[in-house]
């Protein structure tokens, strides 16, 4: 019976990682959904939706040997959802600030209570490395409105970030 | 007037070329009046262009009047049109009625001027700015046979900065 799992995979960054994480899995019989693979620091991570005829450990077992030979980490949970479920995200939030901890868990924390459900975040810092700079890009779904989220990033503003938050209004032709 | 199928890409008719309309005569005006049927009909749909219904003709309709405050021109039914004038850039979101379940970030011009003909062969220019002038760009496309999927830009990244940095 086919399940659908959620593949991670974790190493050192060098070419080549995704073509075999891939072809191990294709050989296997598998089908690829919705993935997520970014460069972090030195590693590379992807995190993927797979379709698969077997078990957490048959899957495991595909990737053994290019898991062994790339020095890769493996995890994999089974999952329920599918295909075709995206949530349309209708705004946009960029934060940036000199670097220091905490951004994201006030920025978020804030947005959480004001209704914000993230789809898509991702952060980077760049600057210089005495003088960091912390960059974070959000989209998600208002789900109490735009007014409320405003409001929140207001407060976040005053706190010593620059914030902007952009509508997104999604043209279908 | 009758619902015409709207094309779903891998549809190889959707990246072909229209051809321009050379007889503007009741039978383009029946067809003028299904495609807009058919764009009314469809969930959110802003805009329709022929080659979304296999017909490769250059006519596209155009109406945003749905959308609250806005600059718009509300129905546009535009025959062998052209911009013929570009300016600024925005980044913004798209989906297209052909390609189900799928948005992407598009660049387009912010502002733009338009020739083009009505139903009638009554020539007709207009200035169009923000979401309009982004629907008329994505309709337009489809006269070239170009989807929004040869214009994404990434999810990730902001390939393309800001003219302007309101706060």
């Amino acid at each position: 019976m086919t399940h659908s799992y959620i593949l991670s995979v974790v190493g050192k960054d060098r070419p080549g990682i995704v073509s075999h994480v891939t072809a191990a899995l294709y050989d296997g019989g598998c089908n690829l959904g919705e993935t997520s693979m970014i460069r972090l620091g030195d590693s590379f991570t992807i995190m993927m939706m797979v379709r698969h005829d077997g078990t957490v450990k048959s899957l495991q077992s595909l990737l053994s040997t290019v898991a062994d030979s790339l020095g890769l980490h493996v995890h994999i949970d089974k999952m329920d959802g599918k295909l075709h479920e995206h949530p349309e995200p209708d705004v946009q939030i960029t934060v940036y600030g000199a670097d220091r901890p905490g951004i994201v868990a006030h920025v978020t924390g804030a947005l959480a209570e004001a209704g914000l459900n993230i789809v898509n975040l991702d952060s980077d810092v760049g600057g210089s490395g005495d003088a960091p700079i912390y960059v974070m890009h959000i989209d998600g779904v208002a789900v109490e409105g735009v007014p409320v989220l405003e409001s929140a990033l207001d407060v976040v503003i005053k706190e010593g970030v620059d914030a902007k938050l952009t509508p997104i209004e999604t043209m279908i032709g | 007037m009758s619902l015409l199928e709207i094309l779903q890409y891998p549809d190889p008719r959707l990246k072909q070329m229209a051809e321009p309309v050379e007889r503007f005569d009741d039978d383009l005006r029946a067809y003028i009046a299904d495609l807009e049927e058919t764009m009314r009909a469809g969930p959110g749909g802003v805009g329709i262009a022929a080659p979304q219904t296999g017909h490769l003709i250059r006519v596209v309709i155009v109406d945003v009047s749905s959308k609250p405050k806005i600059e718009q021109h509300g129905r546009l039914v535009m025959v062998n049109p052209e911009i013929v004038s570009y300016e600024g850039f925005a980044k913004g979101r798209e989906g297209c009625m052909s390609i189900p379940d799928y948005t992407g970030n598009v660049v387009r011009a912010e502002q733009i001027v338009v020739e083009y003909f009505d139903e009638f062969g009554e020539q007709g220019q207009i200035e169009s700015v923000g979401f309009e002038a982004r629907a008329i760009q994505h309709e337009l496309d489809h006269l070239e046979g170009l989807l929004f999927l040869d214009r994404l830009v990434s999810r990730r990244s902001d390939l393309f900065k800001r003219k302007t940095y309101k706060k």
